[in-house]
């Protein structure tokens, strides 16, 4: 979806790299994943861990309720004016890829009233394998499955184990109580995603979330390069 | 103009965020007024022949060419629930995204320039039928078959409601909906000498009443 750019815009549209005033527009990076397996606290443990370094905001998916966006408000992981809440008619999928207006939406607000923004969080409301994020939405996603949810995961696929731009298992402090084989969730999640990257985490332990850190340090590098 | 314009713009999943939106339904469910596929089509019978004929003729003013800032205010004036004129300027917006990548008009673009935060949803609809090459009848049908469709869809996902029976409805309403599409499109071209004043201005107050309280509440499925 792109303007003809001979209609100059009051909002920017979709995709496009630059925003209406010619700016960059700020990196969108989407979670995605099944209820509970860990996106509103991988999303609060990235904005402590990069928001001295970066300007940056969320924007939230809820299922009913705003729990996710006051989860991070209560929280203080940053000001409320930095956090939006979108609403999603009982269908989280939609909203994050056949209908991601209420969600572009947000993201423009953001950059209008708290910009200039580095990076932009869009968490998805808790859904099933096959929510991923649109083009149009996001320019890279991360899909956060957990050890607790079956270790069966990975080798079941479906488009967010398989096409995320990153997979986080998370919880893996968890695994030898729920009776979780995390090599076989390596080599399962290896034999679908090829060369795609994989990150195993426990938010509970000193690393926390430093590789996801990382790796959107460097999807940012390649987004302002 | 392409008649096949009017599929694609009143088509269900057209992306400009009614999926959020119940129409109502949501508070009329939680209250006990709509419990099955009869007082569906109760419901769905009152908003068309109020809410959905006002936002109709809104619509078929606005692809006659009536000055949209007009036609804006009054809706603001048809409209006394605050929240109900927040939902409808915040999918006037979203259908504005959508509707500036699909079908590029300079009257789009100047409508986005006077109202960034969004116009009301009946009037930018108007203007996208326009931008499409259709005429006001289509506009009129459009938002007439919005009025009833999004409050019918929600339902399915409120009540766990037989899919098969609400869009069983949705064909019992169709003759009504001819009628209300028609008297729409008759009074925007009334508007056109008579000015905004011959709209209809067919008001149902436990629709505004219902909006306010559900859009209080901490718990819900659908924005509004």
């Amino acid at each position: 979806m792109h303007l003809d750019h001979t209609h100059d815009g009051a909002s920017a549209v979709s995709a496009d790299a630059r925003r209406p005033d010619g700016s960059r527009r700020a990196l969108r990076i989407g979670l995605g994943g099944p209820v509970g397996s860990g996106k509103t606290a991988t999303v609060a443990a990235l904005c402590r861990a990069l928001r001295d370094e970066l300007s940056l905001a969320v924007v939230t998916n809820d299922i009913y309720t705003r729990e996710d966006a006051e989860f991070l408000l209560r929280e203080a992981v940053l000001p409320p004016e930095r956090i939006t809440a979108v609403e999603t008619g009982a269908c989280p999928h939609t909203a994050i890829r056949d209908d991601i207006s209420a969600n572009l939406e947000a993201v423009e607000d953001l950059e209008d009233e708290v910009g200039p923004l580095d990076l932009i969080l869009v968490e998805s409301g808790g859904d099933n394998l096959t929510a991923t994020f649109s083009k149009g939405l996001v320019d890279a996603q991360i899909f956060v499955i957990d050890v607790a949810g079956g270790d069966d995961i990975p080798r079941k696929g479906g488009p967010g184990v398989t096409t995320a731009d990153l997979l986080v298992v998370n919880k893996t402090d968890l695994a030898p109580y729920v009776g979780s084989d995390l090599a076989r969730m390596a080599a399962d999640a290896k034999a679908q995603r090829a060369e795609l990257p994989v990150v195993f985490q426990s938010l509970r332990t000193e690393a926390g979330v430093t590789a996801v850190a990382e790796w959107v340090r460097e999807r940012l590098a390649a987004w302002t390069a | 103009m392409s008649r096949a314009a009017l599929l694609v713009l009143a088509d269900g999943r057209f992306p400009a965020g009614g999926h959020a939106h119940s129409g109502g339904a949501e508070a009329a469910v939680k209250a006990g007024r709509i419990n099955g596929a009869a007082s569906l089509e109760d419901f769905c019978r009152g908003r068309l022949n109020t809410a959905g004929l006002v936002s109709a003729a809104l619509a078929a003013a606005a692809a006659l060419g009536v000055d949209p800032a007009l036609l804006d205010s009054a809706a603001d004036a048809r409209t006394p629930s605050p929240a109900l004129r927040v939902a409808a300027r915040r999918l006037g917006r979203q259908l504005m995204r959508a509707a500036r990548a699909t079908w590029p008009s300079g009257e789009l673009d100047a409508l986005a320039r006077a109202f960034p935060k969004g116009a009301h949803q009946p009037v930018v609809l108007g203007l996208v039928a326009r931008a499409a090459g259709l005429g006001p009848e289509d506009a009129a049908y459009c938002s007439a078959y919005e009025s009833v469709s999004g409050p019918a869809t929600a339902t399915v996902r409120l009540l766990s409601l037989d899919p098969f029976d609400a869009t069983g409805v949705l064909a019992r309403l169709a003759p009504e909906l001819d009628v209300v599409a028609r008297a729409a499109a008759d009074a925007a071209r009334n508007v056109v000498d008579a000015g905004v004043d011959a709209l209809p201005s067919a008001s149902a107050p436990l629709l505004e009443i219902g909006a306010q309280a559900h859009a209080a509440w901490a718990v819900r499925l659908f924005a509004s």
